[in-house]
């Protein structure tokens, strides 16, 4: 635990416009960036999605305005195959990286966590700031490839070799795209590394007077262990994007192997690995669900204890939960390859694991379900979407059971329910993780209520709506629907393009839903009513400060820690619960040191 | 509003596992001697993830039914059990669970992967390439000549760049775009990628397979039953995956026989 005003003196006031909302040190402001990010991303990827279902509901539809975005990727606003490709590479990309991972982890992460521990700050401001503009630079150099030669990559947001690294004999966007979106992710690895490298020893060493490690909130604890994994997976697929990118301009080998013929050329490769791509991949792949969720799971929880009034039936079980499902993480990545030539013993290896991972994950679930019973459940659209999370990630989820055994593998992989599976589990949950999370914490963000009608209104079309889409790509890839077509042709596709066209309309509803989000926040960012310090009556540091907080977040105050993160349910002079920095003394049932 | 959520998610639960319990959207019905076990660790897995799913939704729904907006004066319980129990429930039943299901399975991946073809098994070699499968029979000889890349020439029809002035094997290879076998015969398929990779999964059979370019990789199986299947690629692999399929003919002996005269009349 630090010298708190030994940490202050790290960087005094914004004074400059600059400093103050550009190049700001404030991990706020940070957060709040990363949040911007996050938004813009989501939209441009929901607006890809729009255009890749509009395509595969009605194949020679035109779209109007698409032939602006390329001229020859949608001649007449008709989509290409190649251009649909490309489409849904840059969907799966921006939001795996752009949305999913920045929001819930690097954007209330940032703006939370330190709150959370009492600190000042994060302990290295300048690489926070880094941390943001490389991933905002990531971005810039992601997007640059919608407007660069023959367009983006279509390899997939996988970008399996060697079609990764072939060049532009591959395919439209596999010279120029690749190198881009090669160089995109490379940079948001950075991003991520800087922003770790801040959260972990903000979570060990700047934590206040009195805040032990179990007195962090289940929020602060999804961060820190997501930091863990962050540090370690995009250790790893940084370097690998490296190598695709010198396989393209310095004449490496690393990806692709001899003797291969395209366009009844050889090649001149030689020596590479097809496989060495999917594990490295994979090695970051399977932990990044995990770091898109694992934040969701600390939010969720957080929520769900301030609005049952009354703590997790174990908070410690949660904790050692989330450390498990991150430490397995590691051991599973080999699941995403059982059929792809891979030892078929080494399937069997990965298979175990998999099935493992189930029982932390139920744990959860059923620590949060059976949380309920005796609650006092208060209904907003904070806790609505917070159980909306925990049906998502039960549907999601169950359908892992599936996916780990490679037999069963054999008749799902690469179909829509593999789609399907991680859509839900780590798509819609992870976006209700984000949304509860705005609606939550909104408050303290901008001074301001979000509108709670307008807030329920879009919980509704979208806990409906995303059933509507998702579940039927289950049914889908049952039949045997194959996943990254443009078009259904052949003949045992055919009778399934009218469930395509139901997932279609439920795509557009739902994604139009999402505008009734975007307003209230932009509305209740400027209209909204004035935020109370404490609108949920809840417990935690980041409700002890003001609204908004201070750029010191303490006002030069600093609070001292006198108990557990939930004290719920008991009697005290404020209500049924005590804050953790009052020194009130009440009657608790629940201490976890 | 808690309790119109709760009966949404019930609701929204069974409409969900109506498809499953009529079978509305089901793989086609298994053509293969190993496919039964794979269709019956699936509908395993299915009760098991089925009942999952509906009791952790209707346990959900239920406690956001009961214990919402309750009256002010209310006092907060625990649950009974405590988390103690909840783990070791999750531990023993979900455990078990999912072991078993993973136990079991094995048999069904074993069948496929774990056992060499046997050694009257009728070796094929399938060529995948950006966006078409060629299929090459080794002809009386029963040896595929070598391949040599550099000769690869599609115009030519050259589709596996064979050499049959120099290589003896090759001269009575039988290259073809459709894939023909006859029916309760053991195939094993040799599968090899041209350029990037491709994958080879036809629904009937209960096969799926990706073609790793620079690694040769195999696998045997058996069809039971006569008819023309759809054989297509699930590995993205260019802008013409969507397109990229043949058909696969399971045949009588004699029709086969007849086939077989035929293509390599036409070679």
């Amino acid at each position: 635990m630090h010298d708190v005003a030994a940490h202050a003196a790290h960087h005094g006031p914004p004074t400059s416009f600059i400093r103050k909302h550009v190049f700001s040190l404030d991990h706020k402001v940070i957060g709040k960036q990363y949040y911007a990010l996050a938004l813009v991303a989501a939209l441009v990827g929901m607006a890809l999605s729009w255009f890749m279902r509009i395509h595969l509901a009605w194949n020679s539809a035109a779209i109007p305005g698409l032939q602006l975005l390329s001229k020859n990727g949608a001649p007449g606003g008709v989509m290409t195959p190649e251009y649909y490709l490309q489409l849904m590479t840059m969907h799966g990309t921006i939001m795996v990286f752009f949305v999913l991972t920045t929001a819930p982890f690097a954007a209330f992460g940032n703006f939370f966590l330190p709150i959370q521990v009492g600190a000042d700050d994060m302990p290295f401001p300048h690489f926070n700031m880094m941390s943001f503009w490389v991933t905002f630079a990531g971005f810039v150099v992601l997007m640059a490839s919608f407007f660069t030669g023959d367009g983006p990559t279509l390899g997939g947001w996988t970008q399996y070799a060697p079609l990764n690294a072939v060049g532009p004999v591959g395919g439209p966007g596999q010279g120029l795209g690749v190198v881009l979106w090669a160089a995109s992710i490379a940079l948001f690895c950075v991003g991520q590394l800087l922003g770790a490298l801040n959260f972990i020893p903000t979570t060990l060493d700047l934590r206040l007077k009195g805040m032990s490690l179990m007195r962090l909130p289940l929020s602060a604890w999804g961060w820190f262990i997501t930091s863990c994994m962050g540090l370690t997976a995009f250790a790893v697929l940084m370097p690998a994007c490296i190598l695709v990118i010198l396989d393209h301009v310095a004449g490496t080998s690393f990806f692709v192997a001899s003797n291969l013929v395209m366009n009844d050329q050889l090649l001149p490769h030689s020596g590479g690995s097809t496989l060495l791509w999917q594990h490295l991949f994979w090695f970051f792949g399977h932990p990044e669900v995990y770091i898109a969720i694992v934040p969701g799971i600390g939010i969720v929880s957080h929520i769900l204890i301030t609005n049952m009034r009354k703590p997790m039936l174990s908070q410690r079980v949660l904790i050692y939960s989330m450390g498990a499902l991150a430490v397995l993480s590691y051991m599973v990545y080999g699941h995403h390859m059982f059929v792809s030539g891979m030892n078929p013993f080494s399937s069997l290896a990965f298979s175990f694991p998999t099935l493992v991972i189930t029982i932390p994950s139920t744990i959860v679930v059923l620590v949060w379900t059976f949380s309920l019973y005796g609650s006092k459940l208060r209904i907003n659209s904070a806790s609505l979407f917070a159980l909306g999370f925990i049906s998502m990630f039960v549907s999601g989820g169950v359908s892992g059971f599936f996916l780990a055994q490679p037999s069963i593998d054999i008749m799902l992989h690469a179909t829509y329910f593999v789609v399907g599976h991680f859509h839900l589990v780590m798509g819609v949950a992870a976006m209700f993780g984000i949304f509860g999370a705005t609606y939550f914490w909104f408050p303290k963000m901008a001074g301001r209520m979000m509108n709670e009608t307008l807030g329920k209104l879009h919980f509704w079309l979208s806990f409906v709506g995303a059933y509507c889409i998702f579940m039927p790509f289950h049914y889908l890839g049952m039949a045997g629907n194959v996943r990254r077509y443009s078009t259904f042709v052949d003949d045992f596709l055919q009778p399934l393009i009218p469930v395509h066209q139901f997932i279609t309309v439920a795509a557009l509803i739902t994604g139009a839903a999402q505008l009734i989000f975007v307003y209230n926040l932009i509305h209740s960012r400027f209209w909204g009513k004035p935020a109370p310090d404490n609108p949920w009556e809840a417990t935690s540091l980041e409700w002890s400060t003001a609204t908004p907080p201070p750029w010191d977040n303490w006002g030069g105050k600093h609070p001292v820690v006198y108990h557990d993160p939930y004290q719920y349910g008991v009697q005290s002079s404020v209500g049924d619960y005590v804050m953790q920095a009052s020194p009130e003394q009440v009657k608790t049932e629940h201490e976890e040191k | 509003m808690a309790k119109f959520f709760a009966i949404t998610i019930i609701v929204i639960a069974i409409l969900s596992a109506i498809p499953i319990l009529r079978h509305t959207w089901v793989a086609p019905e298994d053509i293969s001697t190993h496919g039964a076990l794979i269709d019956e660790q699936m509908s395993e897995t299915m009760a098991e993830a089925g009942i999952s799913f509906l009791a952790a939704q209707f346990i959900l729904a239920f406690f956001i039914w009961k214990f919402s907006n309750p009256r002010p004066d209310a006092k907060i319980k625990s649950f009974p059990g405590g988390a103690k129990g909840l783990v070791i429930a999750a531990l023993l039943v979900v455990g078990i669970e999912v072991m078993a299901l993973g136990i079991f399975g094995v048999k069904a991946w074993a069948n496929v992967y774990l056992t060499p073809p046997s050694a009257n098994a009728m070796p094929i070699q399938a060529q995948a390439g950006q966006f078409a499968f060629y299929f090459r029979y080794p002809g009386p000889d029963g040896k595929l000549g070598p391949i040599h890349p550099e000769l690869i020439n599609e115009g030519s029809q050259n589709f596996y760049g064979l050499d049959p002035e120099h290589d003896p094997d090759s001269r009575d290879d039988i290259v073809t775009a459709e894939m023909a076998i006859p029916v309760n015969k053991e195939i094993h398929l040799l599968m090899h990628s041209k350029d990037v990779g491709h994958s080879f999964f036809v629904r009937e059979l209960r096969v799926q397979q990706d073609f790793v370019p620079g690694l040769d990789v195999s696998l045997h199986f058996t069809a039971t039953k006569v008819g023309k299947y759809e054989i297509v690629c699930t590995q993205l692999c260019g802008l013409g995956h969507y397109n990229m399929k043949a058909y696969l003919s399971v045949m009588s002996q004699q029709d086969f026989d007849d086939w077989m005269k035929k293509e390599a009349a036409m070679q």
